[in-house]
């Protein structure tokens, strides 16, 4: 039996290597990739606390597995989105550095 | 109880005044005139129609015609009232008014404005009527307020014209301290009966005979700083001079006939109020008093015809006064009636003589006019003989109703105030023939003013400064010329009432009854006259006569036999001539004590210091710092979304760190 704690460290790692990821690079779909990353360590943790405490108090517990689905939905429909975004922003600007796609400040 | 619908006497002007306010402009003169005549004339027919009805009506009869205000157990009503006092003012206003309406189609004829000229005058009679209708205090000063607005209207309505614009205002302002004193009486009244009916107050009044002085002396203070104020005496007059600057009909009606009487009828209204305080009755009788004397001072040597008649004007008030301070407030209430008629006439006189002269209102430069514009004289003669107080007309009788009532009076300085107040008839006698004499007698002086071109006149004008420039619409040149008979139509009949208008209060010690004064003091339910005799009355109007005679005599020695007199008089008394020509310099100290003071707390104070200084700054400096907080956030906003990850992280951790060690300010603690 695997104890819990090891999933939660799993996971502040993944999510942790997700954020940093997101500061540091620089490619629009690198960052794109992050997210996911750090939205998939969200779900190790759901998924790991739904096993937890179906052992704590004897009876299945499916909230945190149905939150995952709701996740990974939210997760496809912002891909989905997403790319299209960054093809439409490639097109335009013919870059996808992020640093270059800053026409948004004051 | 017959309904006499009695709101509608009011509203019929107001109606008028809305028409020729909002439509007067385009429409022709015919149309404006016949409004605003029938906006006149239907409240005096109302009026008579109310006194045919007389003796169907019990007094005081009260017409409520709902709650206007109401805040816990204090209400104040719509609700007009009829007694003798207000059926007297109520056919002075709308008889004399309705006569000079009538003169001013006249008169006006040529002006420009003429329709918003008449909207005006509506106005101030629907005001007027309200002041003399209510039933409690807070309605009669919406009428009070209402006057003061028609007549700051109708002074400036020459607006073009710097002096009468200031004029309007100077009397705005002058009213406005009075109205002070009105409210602060109505606040003590509400404060100690917690009502501001005239039937509920007097009552509570009249219930309790231990309520003497105190707190009753004050709010009858107060009344007397408002009656100071509309009625221009010391120490408020000094507006009533200045108001000529508007059209004559205007001071006619306003500051002659009705308005400034407005403060004499509040005191005989509230006479219960009085009764109870003697400090305030004496202080009344004494402004009434000194006003009379020294306004008539000033008018020996005022040259402009209108000004002579505004100084008649505010000592006439004065006597009115003098006769409220003896609690003779039927014979102060009589004076205003004759004084509505010979003063009206007086002042439409002067307004045809000004007529006939195309715009000249100089009385040096006056004389002769006699045989020229011989109704204006003879109508001019009778008020003259009025005033100055010859029996049998209509002055004498109230006048000496005054007087004698102060004679009577139990007050210690009764006698003294009898003195001063006869000397003033002599004056009064005396500067009222020096008009007559100056205007109608002697040769022309015009041709040679005008030879001049105008030289004197004008000069005087400069000098002095005392004469107010002609009204600009009549200031075409043309003959000397009689007036159109719609301006003597109401001459005559003013003349026929300032001649009869004073045998209904005809007095006892000269075989009469003084019906007059035991009707309205039937209905004021005052007593007065104790402590005479008819030999006494008698006696002191036959002083009164003589006293009149002997001014007559002077300015005819003075105006007439030796018309160079006066010059070498003023030469002789120059310090004193100086002191009372100048009016005294009462503008000047008030100027100095008063105006200058708050012009520099206004200026410095207030402007540079508290409103530049505190507020203005405040302001800045609020909108400043907004201005340099935002840009500094706004760099924030750099566009670059690494930035904005880094920031939503940062403050991620910091929450996450912050809800871990607990919400204190010292988290580090544990």
């Amino acid at each position: 039996m695997v104890p819990i704690a090891y999933y939660l460290v799993l996971s502040a790692i993944l999510f942790s290597i997700g954020v940093a990821a997101f500061l540091i690079k620089r490619n629009i779909i690198t960052v794109f990739m992050s997210i996911e990353l750090m939205l998939n360590a969200v779900n190790l943790t759901f998924v790991a606390f739904t096993r937890h405490w179906s052992q704590v108090t004897g009876h299945l517990q499916v909230n945190g597995q149905i939150f995952v689905f709701f996740v990974m939905v939210v997760a496809a429909a912002e891909a989905a989105v997403g790319l299209a975004i960054i093809i439409a922003v490639f097109r335009a600007r013919n870059t996808l550095a992020v640093d270059q796609i800053d026409l948004m400040k004051l | 109880m017959t309904d006499l619908h009695l709101w509608l006497i009011p509203l019929v002007p107001f109606a008028g005044f809305l028409v020729n306010g909002l439509v007067g402009r385009k429409a022709p003169k015919a149309v404006v005139s016949a409004v605003a005549l029938i906006g006149a004339l239907i409240p005096m027919l109302q009026v008579a129609w109310v006194v045919w009805n007389y003796h169907a009506l019990t007094l005081p009869h009260v017409e409520n015609l709902g709650t206007w205000i109401r805040a816990g157990a204090f209400h104040a009503d719509f609700a007009f009232a009829v007694d003798q006092l207000t059926l007297v003012m109520l056919c002075v206003v709308t008889g004399v008014g309705f006569l000079i309406h009538v003169y001013s189609v006249g008169y006006m004829a040529e002006e420009d404005g003429y329709w918003r000229f008449f909207a005006y005058m509506n106005l101030f009679l629907f005001f007027m009527l309200t002041l003399v209708l209510a039933e409690n205090f807070l309605l009669m000063f919406v009428g009070w307020e209402g006057v003061g607005l028609a007549s700051y209207l109708l002074i400036g309505f020459y607006y073009t014209k710097d002096s009468a614009a200031k004029a309007g205002r100077k009397a705005f302002l002058y009213n406005r301290v009075g109205d002070v004193g009105f409210l602060l009486a109505m606040f003590m009244l509400i404060a100690h009966f917690g009502s501001l009916s005239f039937s509920e107050v007097f009552a509570k009044i009249g219930a309790d005979s231990a309520l003497q002085g105190g707190f009753l002396t004050a709010i009858a203070l107060f009344l007397v700083l408002g009656a100071t104020g509309k009625s221009a005496q010391i120490p408020l007059y000094l507006w009533l001079p200045d108001a000529m600057e508007g059209p004559t009909p205007v001071s006619a009606l306003i500051h002659a006939a009705t308005m400034v009487t407005a403060g004499v009828y509040m005191i005989a209204r509230t006479h219960v109020i009085f009764d109870r305080s003697p400090l305030a009755l004496s202080v009344v009788a004494i402004i009434g008093c000194a006003t009379a004397f020294f306004a008539a001072t000033v008018g020996i040597t005022q040259t402009d015809i209108k000004r002579v008649l505004a100084y008649s004007t505010v000592s006439q008030l004065g006597y009115m006064f003098l006769g409220c301070g003896v609690a003779a407030y039927t014979a102060g209430i009589f004076h205003l009636v004759t004084h509505a008629f010979f003063k009206a006439l007086l002042f439409l006189a002067a307004g045809s003589v000004i007529h006939a002269l195309s715009g000249e209102q100089d009385m040096r430069v006056m004389g002769g006019l006699r045989k020229k514009i011989p109704v204006t004289f003879w109508t001019m003669t009778a008020a003259v003989f009025a005033i100055s107080g010859f029996p049998p007309l209509s002055g004498f009788v109230s006048k000496d109703e005054i007087l004698y009532q102060t004679f009577i009076s139990p007050s210690p300085a009764g006698k003294i105030l009898w003195a001063v107040g006869l000397f003033t008839a002599g004056l009064t006698s005396f500067y009222m023939f020096r008009l007559w004499y100056l205007t109608f007698f002697g040769k022309s002086r015009l041709e040679q003013a005008h030879l001049d071109d105008h030289g004197a006149a004008v000069h005087a004008h400069k000098d002095t400064k005392l004469t107010l420039e002609a009204e600009p619409a009549h200031g075409h040149a043309h003959g000397v010329h009689e007036s159109p008979w719609v301006m003597l139509g109401p001459l005559v009949i003013l003349a026929i009432l300032s001649v009869i208008g004073g045998w209904i209060g005809w007095p006892d010690g000269l075989w009469g009854s003084n019906w007059f004064g035991h009707w309205l003091g039937a209905g004021l339910g005052t007593s007065e006259g104790a402590g005479g005799s008819r030999s006494l009355e008698f006696m002191l109007a036959c002083v009164s006569t003589a006293v009149a005679l002997a001014g007559w005599l002077v300015a005819h020695v003075m105006y007439y036999a030796k018309p160079e007199l006066p010059e070498r008089m003023a030469q002789s008394l120059r310090a004193v001539y100086g002191l009372v020509k100048n009016k005294y310099w009462v503008d000047e100290i008030y100027g100095a004590l008063v105006i200058t003071p708050v012009l520099f707390i206004a200026r410095y104070l207030l402007n540079v210091l508290i409103d530049r200084g505190v507020i203005d700054v405040g302001g800045m400096a609020a909108g400043y710092t907004a201005q340099g907080v935002g840009a500094l956030v706004a760099r924030i906003q750099s566009g670059n979304i690494r930035s904005y990850a880094g920031w939503l992280a940062l403050f991620a951790a910091l929450l996450l760190a912050a809800s871990y060690f607990g919400w204190t300010a010292h988290f580090w603690v544990r």
